[in-house]
């Protein structure tokens, strides 16, 4: 009896040392909402999907990689450029997944609408198994976007001096059709040469369509490419400002900015301008 | 009695002991650093793209990847003690790394792991400062003329190229080291590491084009050895 009573014991004891290798499984796990993404059944996806481009290690260097323009993300690296975190952090799982489902705009990576949100997840929590940083560095904390303020004229006006003010013009161009005096000589941290985001060319963005993803590319910047982060240099209602005017510069693309520009004075003279000259980067683009 | 005795005993050889590690003195590790063959002949930047930088200058300023002396001096080199010495916690003061006339001021930038490292904008244009850490975190940030310096620190040790995206010709290097001992070589090539206890170290320096070289060296006491580098120079 007095045996038994020590046997429970070391099986207590037993219980509570495998209790961190249980933790461990669960390091293979993602939260998104509702869903629960696993590894493990991530990976079955993963070499279905994901490594023909991506590679077989994550690396980027898939069968396709050398065919690709823009070339695939390296996991292993662990920089990411869509994130609601501030620039130089890990992403969250939420950005992570998004991507997944919304693609990348302009590149090969299409949106994978055709998988179901439980296999996007789980694909989240596997492409988190390539790179060791996922274990030595926590996601950032999501930078904090204030409500978007009332559109008005002023706010787009004032978006315009900051355009030209913060030097945007530099890379995007002064119509922002990614033609700006240094556009030709941009390099993403691999050294292949990228192109600064052409607004005049459609309406979707790089990490999204809607004036909430705008403001969080030029606040968190796009790591691994040349575009900064501004959290540092712009206050969140001039901000907002940018935004109404950058959405003034997608010239093919109705939007409540757009059409508000377009009925001052001012800014039909501005856009209808940009649609007669057109420029190298822009011309040739049909919508 | 007698444990006090001990204990106060403690106390001196303690004492002793930081005193000869903390007091300047011990030895020194000093030489020049060259190169063999012929560098890459520097080239001239054009800045007519940013005229609030090149109207800074009477002539235009040359490229940097290799810099270079008479008798075949090599400037912007980082010699360190890479083995031998304990890591060191960072000192208080900030590296400071200044942009100015759209060039990187120093070149080349050593600091320790955790030292706070500043980046000023002291010119009439927007800069982005982008460190292409590999092991440390990758960040880009812009800083327009007027903004406050930019803070950061890393915590591990990484040679990073730094560059500006708007101005593509700005190129300079952070040294993140993991301890005080090390010197960055003059426009005569020449370096000292002062203040090492007596003990067997490896000296590394580091070139930003020509890579890595290493020597052993023991110090005993407070004497000076000399350590010398040649570097073989690329012409492209």
């Amino acid at each position: 009896m007095r045996a038994n009573k020590s046997m429970q014991w070391m099986f207590l004891a037993a219980a509570l040392v495998a209790l961190p290798s249980l933790a461990k499984a669960q390091q293979g796990e993602i939260h998104v909402g509702k869903v629960t993404g696993h590894a493990g059944s991530g990976k079955q996806l993963y070499y279905r999907f994901c490594w023909g481009c991506h590679g077989f290690r994550g690396d980027g260097n898939g069968e396709n990689a050398p065919y690709l323009n823009i070339l695939p993300r390296n996991f292993v690296a662990g920089t990411f450029k869509c994130r609601s975190t501030a620039t130089g952090t890990l992403p969250t799982d939420e950005d992570l997944y998004s991507s997944v489902g919304r693609g990348f705009n302009n590149s090969n990576m299409p949106a994978w609408i055709s998988l179901t949100n439980q296999q996007r997840a789980d694909l989240v929590a596997f492409i988190k198994t390539f790179s060791p940083r996922w274990k030595t560095d926590k996601p950032g904390d999501p930078i904090n976007v204030p409500a978007e303020p009332a559109l008005t004229l002023d706010s787009i006006k004032h978006g315009k001096e900051l355009f030209t003010k913060l030097e945007c013009w530099k890379c995007h161009g002064p119509e922002g059709r990614g033609d700006g005096p240094s556009a030709s000589t941009l390099t993403d941290s691999n050294d292949q040469p990228i192109r600064p985001y052409n607004f005049a060319a459609g309406s979707r963005f790089k990490c999204g369509a809607t004036n909430h993803d705008l403001y969080k590319i030029f606040m968190t910047g796009l790591d691994g490419t040349p575009m900064p982060s501004f959290a540092d240099v712009i206050k969140p209602e001039d901000a907002w400002d940018l935004v109404h005017y950058l959405r003034t510069l997608q010239v093919a693309h109705k939007s409540p900015e757009l059409t508000l520009w377009m009925s001052s004075k001012e800014g039909a003279e501005i856009v209808n301008a940009q649609k007669i000259v057109g420029t190298p980067t822009g011309s040739g683009i049909k919508q | 009695m007698r444990t006090k005795n001990i204990f106060l005993a403690g106390v001196a050889i303690l004492a002793a002991a930081t005193m000869t590690y903390a007091v300047p003195g011990g030895g020194t590790v000093s030489g020049k650093i060259t190169y063999e063959g012929t560098p890459a002949k520097q080239k001239p930047i054009d800045m007519s793209k940013e005229p609030s930088c090149a109207k800074q200058y009477a002539t235009p300023p040359t490229t940097e990847t290799v810099v270079t002396g008479p008798n075949n001096a090599l400037e912007n080199v980082v010699v360190y003690i890479s083995a031998g010495a304990p890591d060191e916690a960072a000192p208080s003061q900030a590296a400071i790394f200044t942009q100015k006339g759209c060039r990187y001021l120093p070149h080349v930038l050593a600091f320790q792991v955790n030292q706070e490292l500043k980046v000023l904008n002291e010119d009439q244009t927007s800069h982005n400062i982008h460190p292409l850490a590999k092991i440390n975190r990758e960040w880009n940030k812009s800083q327009p003329p007027g903004t406050p310096p930019i803070s950061d620190k890393y915590d591990k040790m990484e040679f990073i190229p730094v560059k500006c995206n708007v101005h593509p010709w700005m190129h300079g290097t952070f040294a993140v080291l993991k301890n005080s001992h090390y010197a960055i070589s003059a426009d005569d090539g020449g370096f000292k590491i002062p203040n090492l206890p007596p003990g067997k170290y490896t000296v590394t320096a580091f070139h930003e084009s020509y890579g890595e070289q290493t020597q052993d060296v023991t110090i005993a006491g407070s004497e000076t050895k000399s350590v010398n580098f040649v570097f073989k120079a690329k012409p492209y």
